[in-house]
């Protein structure tokens, strides 16, 4: 006799008899799934039996708290660059997704994430544990579908993946009705490749192709800005033969770092409120700006007014409504950053622009001089983020995938860490969520086991999702936790001592002994707070073989530089307290 | 500047896309002045036609944004000018007002509105036009006490000579069939 595995395997198209929950996790095995981070409840239980038989296929990760379910399927979907799945139960179990399920559709995110939802006759009668779920995120997700009866399931489940996957990425929820996972059908997969009212991507505009290279071919100081769409796209190599042949200087957005390795000579860093002073003060000196899969972020441009107003903008980008919706184009180019980045390449000169990359370099030395060498060799006995960072990153080769919690640890680990390999970097970009960090990490790990996971994170933000070491300690998962001690949100704070008068409304936060807490979830860890025990200390982590905390003590009441004043213009770029 | 802008939208027939297309708008502090919806010639696709009073970068990122919704096929945007639009109006006046003059049955005719029904109470009235025609005709039945009076929603269609849904829908057809071929 043949077994029902059997028989699907050798008649895809023939259908078999299956509840609407066993089609659900056959649904999800023929894509390709094979981590799921969730938690159970009352109206997602018939799938999460039908998931006691897939052992064998999928990986279920059980987290503390849904948040950090749908955190883990974004860290595992920015390190893969495969589809992120999460699942939760009805009503509080999905609304705990939403935080997540935001933060992924602002910065992009494949998920697909699985809510349970009461029985199909009680909708809208308040039942037990019902929530307008696909009311609620609506607004934070790139689609959604309730699903009510089991044949829905397999077409559902197929248009879901790919939404979330295709054109620009981002968040899908499916609600499914309890009765909809008992119910029967006849089950067969079948891929979704095309929704009529749907067009990921628009084909190549060869004449804005035309237009974008004589404009590049003619400039005298263009300069190039990329964001995440290099990575979603697999663009890191058309990047770098873009500027290897043109010679023209690039630097990334927040989420585009690791698309470029930073030590490449025409890498000139980040931009941003926070970014390096070169590339924002060039933005308004540069007389072509090549924008590709980025948004023009308010973090990127600072003062819209006062935004390149002297260069010629070429924005290339798949979305077609992110054109010209903060900064006016001369050249748009709609599509996917690979497949354009090629096409261009091919119609540019061979160039070096030799002294234009003179001048980025000279301003980069002055942020050398008042910022970085205070930052990473600190004449003061204080620790400061910066030497922490860099020295985890040159520990491990610059290979390490670096995750980040949100604020001032956040942004040091953006401007010290050093990459070497695409898509080592996750951070909460756009909605900024703390407490992202740690959950993150655990979903990063499962993504890419092979790679050293290292989480910076502030003693603010780890507490926000703190109990997710109780996932790490389950899983024995080796993720390397440095939590950046200054008792403070440093970030906040750092905005009170600038432009409030010092007034350290509520930032001042106590943390439980950080090393004990990760003791009781049975966590190696140590604390550090003198310089000479850095890196014997950073080495320890590195080399444990499973989880480990590091929190190390750092100075108080340190400031990130540069900074941009918020609405600012980018030339404003200040390098220190005296500047301002 | 602000001025009145006719968002016109193509979508397939789907739950919840109403309320996806408005929390556009909210999301904004966008008000929506008049919103129809309703099946378009093409079975299953639906039509929504809606009216802001709004700047028009404002109008045109918002108009993206639908565009950018899954279910939606097309949006538009046109000024007034740019097309013809009607609204309908219904108006209950007690029987007894048009017994005692011709003043009613004068405004019916100059108005071109006409009857719908006719009882013992109350008869009721139908006019189609602009907001400002419709409003002129409310204010004169007035004067003899309007019982209930309901404005329907703007309807509106393009001064070009086709309808621009189908040549979108061609020219759809063309682009998957390209997409296609270059996958092939």
């Amino acid at each position: 006799m043949t077994t029902k595995n059997e028989k699907i395997k050798n008649n895809p198209k023939e259908t078999v008899e299956m509840s609407g929950s066993e089609a659900m996790v056959r649904s999800l095995v023929a894509e390709g799934v094979d981590t799921i981070f969730g938690y159970p409840g009352g109206a997602i239980m018939p799938i999460y039996d039908a998931l006691y038989d897939f052992g064998h296929a999928v990986k279920h990760v059980l987290v503390r708290h849904e948040q950090g379910a749908v955190h883990a399927a974004q860290g595992y979907a920015r390190v893969s660059g495969k589809v992120g799945v999460c699942f939760a139960t009805s009503g509080p179990g999905a609304t705990n997704l939403i935080t997540g399920i935001a933060d992924a559709m602002i910065d992009s995110t494949p998920l697909v994430c699985i809510t349970g939802q009461v029985t199909s006759g009680l909708l809208g009668t308040d039942a037990f544990q019902e929530s307008d779920v696909i009311g609620i995120s609506m607004p934070v997700t790139k689609w959604n579908y309730q699903i009510t009866s089991a044949e829905e399931i397999p077409d559902a489940i197929a248009k879901a993946f790919y939404i979330a996957s295709t054109g620009r990425p981002g968040p899908v929820l499916l609600d499914i009705t309890k009765d909809a996972q008992f119910a029967k059908l006849n089950f067969a997969y079948e891929k979704c490749t095309k929704i009529r009212s749907y067009v990921p991507e628009f084909p190549t505009d060869k004449k804005h192709l035309k237009k974008a290279a004589d404009l590049i071919n003619g400039a005298k100081k263009p300069y190039l800005i990329y964001g995440q769409g290099i990575l979603l796209s697999g663009a890191e190599k058309e990047l770098l033969h873009f500027i290897e042949k043109t010679g023209i200087p690039a630097a990334s957005t927040l989420l585009g770092i690791s698309a470029l390795d930073s030590n490449h000579p025409l890498n000139m860093g980040m931009l941003g409120m926070h970014g390096n002073y070169a590339p924002n003060i060039k933005t308004n000196e540069c007389d072509v700006l090549i924008a590709i899969g980025m948004r023009f972020d308010d973090r990127v441009t600072g003062n819209i007014h006062t935004y390149a107003k002297q260069a010629k903008v070429i924005h290339i980008e798949i979305d077609p409504a992110e054109i010209d919706k903060n900064i006016k184009t001369e050249v748009a180019i709609l599509g996917d950053a690979k497949h354009t980045l090629r096409l261009l390449t091919t119609l540019l000169d061979e160039k070096k622009h030799t002294e234009w990359v003179n001048e980025f370099l000279q301003a980069r030395q002055k942020e050398e001089e008042k910022v970085i060498i205070n930052d990473l060799q600190p004449s003061k006995p204080g620790l400061t983020m910066g030497e922490v960072v860099r020295l985890s990153t040159n520990l491990t080769d610059n290979q390490a995938v670096i995750v980040t919690d949100v604020g001032q640890n956040q942004m040091a680990a953006a401007r010290y860490a050093r990459f070497s390999t695409s898509r080592s970097w996750v951070t909460s970009g756009g909605l900024g969520t703390m407490g992202f960090g740690l959950p993150a990490a655990i979903g990063a790990k499962f993504g890419a086991p092979e790679k050293e996971v290292i989480l910076f994170a502030g003693d603010g933000g780890i507490q926000m999702t703190v109990q997710e070491l109780g996932t790490i300690s389950q899983e024995k998962l080796p993720v390397k936790i440095v939590i950046l001690n200054n008792d403070f949100l440093g970030m906040v704070r750092q905005w009170q001592e600038l432009f409030f008068e010092k007034r350290y409304s509520f930032t001042e936060i106590t943390s439980p002994d950080f090393v004990k807490l990760a003791a009781a979830y049975g966590i190696p860890g140590a604390t550090v707070s003198d310089r000479n025990d850095l890196e014997p200390a950073l080495k320890c982590m590195i080399e444990a073989d499973g989880p480990y905390l590091l929190e190390v003590k750092i100075e108080q009441e340190d400031n990130i530089f540069p900074m941009i004043p918020a609405g600012a213009t980018v030339s404003r770029c200040l390098l220190g307290t005296d500047e301002l | 500047m602000k001025q009145e802008y006719i968002i016109s939208a193509y979508s397939e027939n789907h739950i919840g896309l109403l309320n996806r297309i408005t929390i556009i708008f909210t999301r904004r502090k966008v008000n929506i002045e008049s919103l129809t919806v309703s099946e378009s010639a093409l079975a299953g696709i639906s039509k929504f036609t809606i009216v802001v009073n709004e700047e028009k970068e404002k109008v045109v990122n918002i108009v993206k944004q639908i565009e950018k919704l899954i279910e939606v096929l097309k949006a538009f945007y046109h000024t007034n000018d740019e097309m013809i639009f009607q609204e309908i109006a219904l108006y209950k006046v007690p029987t007894q007002a048009l017994m005692d003059s011709d003043q009613i049955e004068k405004m019916i005719r100059s108005h071109n509105a006409r009857i719908l029904e006719i009882t013992k109470e109350y008869t009721v009235i139908e006019k189609t036009g602009h907001k400002e025609e419709t409003q002129a005709l409310f204010d004169g039945l007035n004067q003899f006490g309007v019982l209930q009076f309901i404005r329907s929603g703007r309807i509106a269609i393009t001064r070009s000579p086709i309808e621009r849904l189908s040549e979108f829908l061609r020219e759809r057809d063309a682009l998957f069939a390209k997409m296609e071929a270059k996958i092939k």
